[in-house]
């Protein structure tokens, strides 16, 4: 069934993001690498983009007023890939081919290879900057779209994140929304022992930005917080998304150590059998969404 | 009787039979050597940008975890930490991926490392296409050349996991500016504990006299492969060239002199690497017919490390054709 965008209903909205972790799920396990840790945890908020929130046209991947969507922590390309191709920009038997050789579902996305990729991405820290050159282009033409930039909270610890955080605040960005995958690890750990990054909010609000902060798997939150955003004037606005890193499947949820390794068959098939079972509770309105 | 493996290299006795040598990345030789050379040099500290266990410098930390330093995500942070580390008399070994450590960092390390020349041993694993399935982004091609154009910088490239672990012992005895290449896939361990190994000294590892082969990193043990299926017909002499800076250029010469063409193989672009330094010594000194196996101006893409060493012909295969095609142009 081909969706029409956008979507109001929640439990459309929640369905689809179940359907696109089981894809991204079964598109890491045939790939036998890759980041199903970040990619679940950011599903509801892609399927609420991309169905619900973006102004943009699959058939139309290169229509000049669509709004930008700028994927800085690439590695969580997966859920881009599965919600790109229920959205219509790709197959769902191409994004089986993730990682595989000959593929356009690269391991990180190449620009070049989809229509509809704005950036290629992988290395962390310079998404948000490119961001905030394509809102101040679309400032120069008096463009009415908007900028979003995926970021995570890994990639915080680059200095080039911070670059453009000071940017978008001194040129008053109000066309560049950014969402923080607030998810609390990256590779060697939990982001805070890491390397602390709190308190996020006091931060940008010391560089200008107008925030506010969300469960990431509360549509409502994050759909009424996508609306303000987009309206705030004068000032470059960030979502703080509290995701559950793994969400939806029990043994990745808020382990680290699934940041970016493929589940094997018979962890994969534990996985489908759980987001499955979350599915019949969406249907029969015992699951918070 | 006389064999054209160079006795003295003292290689594994199963050199020749891939099958029974143990297969390693080099990451996993300097992990282990680090952990060594850091019980000998009470100075020495480790630092990673979020990829302990990925750089292997994890076991450095177990091991000395009040010499360890976690920067995070933070590439020119790394480097620059590192180098005041050095300022205040450590040895730093500061590790991340290629693409990142030296890739982004490189300005940093120029100035911070190099023209301020502080001992801080960079090191990047996760080079070359081998890195396949995560795809071009991470598929670091250029380090070499990005390294050994700065000068005060030694730039080393182990054949296999036993050289990575020597060639960090040797970092650590000595320390000057360096940049350790290491990558992830695992290749066969033919050097053993009694191979020789010295900063800036190349090794003639099978001997010959029809063509030289001049690799570098995992790539080496192909060339000797390839000079064992030309014996008879070609009398292929192979040289691991581990350092490409500073440049063994007596041991390259004495070669090119007996054989008079060159076959370069690198899992890296050929403009900038070891291709491209080779070429530059003997265009001054001994010009001789030359062919280049690497990569020709290209970005990597996602694959097994196996698809992609065919796709951009760097196999054994590939080295045989060039041979020929540089025999064919000797004079
Ligand atoms: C510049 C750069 N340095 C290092 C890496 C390697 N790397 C990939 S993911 C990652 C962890 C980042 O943390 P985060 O984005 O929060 O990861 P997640 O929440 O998805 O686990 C690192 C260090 C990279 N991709 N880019
Ligand atoms: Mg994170």
């Amino acid at each position: 069934m081909k969706p029409t965008f956008p979507i109001e209903d929640t439990k459309d909205l929640a369905l689809m993001a179940n359907t696109i972790r089981q894809d991204l799920l079964k598109a890491i396990h045939a790939a036998g690498s890759g980041h199903p840790g970040g990619s679940l945890g950011m599903a509801d908020i892609f399927t609420i983009l991309y169905f619900h929130a973006l102004q943009h046209d699959p058939k139309k991947p290169l229509w000049t007023k669509r709004d930008r969507l700028v994927l800085s922590n690439g590695h969580i390309c997966p859920v881009l890939y599965a919600t790109m191709a229920h959205a219509g920009y790709l197959s769902i038997d191409e994004v089986m081919t993730l990682r595989k050789m000959g593929s356009r579902v690269q391991g990180h996305p190449h620009r070049e290879e989809i229509a509809g990729l704005e950036t290629s991405s992988g290395p962390l820290g310079s998404g948000l900057s490119q961001a905030a050159g394509m809102a101040i282009a679309a400032k120069m033409d008096d463009a009415g779209h908007t900028v979003f930039a995926l970021t995570s909270d890994g990639e915080h610890q680059e200095g080039n994140t911070w670059e453009g955080v000071m940017l978008a605040g001194k040129y008053q960005l109000d066309n560049l929304v950014q969402i923080m995958d607030r998810n609390y690890i990256q590779i060697d750990g939990n982001t805070e022992d890491v390397m602390p990054l709190d308190p996020v909010r006091e931060k940008y609000e010391a560089f200008g930005w107008w925030v506010t902060e969300v469960d990431a798997h509360n549509y409502k939150q994050v759909m009424n917080a996508i609306d303000q955003a987009k309206n705030v004037k004068h000032k470059p606005a960030l979502i703080v998304a509290y995701t559950v890193p793994g969400k939806g499947v029990s043994y990745m949820e808020d382990q680290y150590g699934w940041h970016g390794k493929a589940p094997s068959d018979a962890e994969l098939e534990q996985a489908l059998a759980e987001l499955q079972d979350i599915r019949a509770q969406i249907e029969s309105g015992t699951y918070e969404y | 009787m006389y064999m054209p493996i160079n006795p003295l290299v003292k290689l594994s006795k199963h050199w020749n039979t891939p099958d029974a040598l143990e297969k390693l990345g080099t990451r996993d030789g300097f992990g282990k050597g680090l952990v060594e050379a850091a019980k000998k040099h009470a100075d020495i500290v480790g630092l990673t940008a979020d990829l302990g266990e990925s750089t292997r410098m994890h076991l450095f930390a177990e091991a000395f975890p009040n010499r360890f330093i976690q920067v995070g995500v933070a590439e020119q942070n790394l480097v620059t930490v590192a180098s005041g580390l050095a300022a205040g008399g450590k040895i730093p070994f500061a590790s991340g991926f290629g693409a990142f450590t030296p890739g982004r960092n490189w300005e940093q390390i120029r100035t911070t490392i190099c023209y301020n020349n502080q001992p801080v041993q960079v090191v990047g694993t996760h080079t070359g296409i081998t890195v396949g399935e995560d795809g071009a982004t991470h598929q670091v091609l250029e380090d070499i050349g990005l390294m050994r154009m700065l000068p005060n910088m030694r730039v080393i490239v182990p054949a296999d996991a036993e050289q990575a672990r020597k060639a960090t012992l040797a970092m650590a005895k000595n320390p000057k500016p360096t940049y350790l290449r290491l990558g992830r896939e695992k290749f066969p361990t033919f050097t053993t504990k009694s191979t020789p190994f010295e900063i800036g000294k190349a090794d003639v590892y099978y001997r010959g006299s029809d063509v030289t082969i001049i690799a570098a990193g995992p790539q080496v043990y192909d060339a000797l492969m390839v000079a064992v299926a030309l014996k008879g017909t070609v009398a292929v002499e192979v040289i691991n060239m581990h350092t490409i800076k500073p440049f063994d250029l007596e041991t390259v010469l004495k070669s090119v002199k007996k054989t008079g063409a060159v076959v370069t193989v690198e899992d890296h672009q050929i403009a900038g690497g070891l291709g491209g330094a080779v070429a530059e010594q003997l265009a001054l000194h001994l010009p001789a017919p030359m062919e280049f196996i690497g990569v020709h101006d290209a970005f990597g893409e996602s694959g097994t490390a196996k698809e992609l060493l065919e796709h951009f012909h760097i196999t054994q295969k590939d080295i045989i054709k060039a041979i020929h095609c540089v025999l064919a142009r000797k004079k």
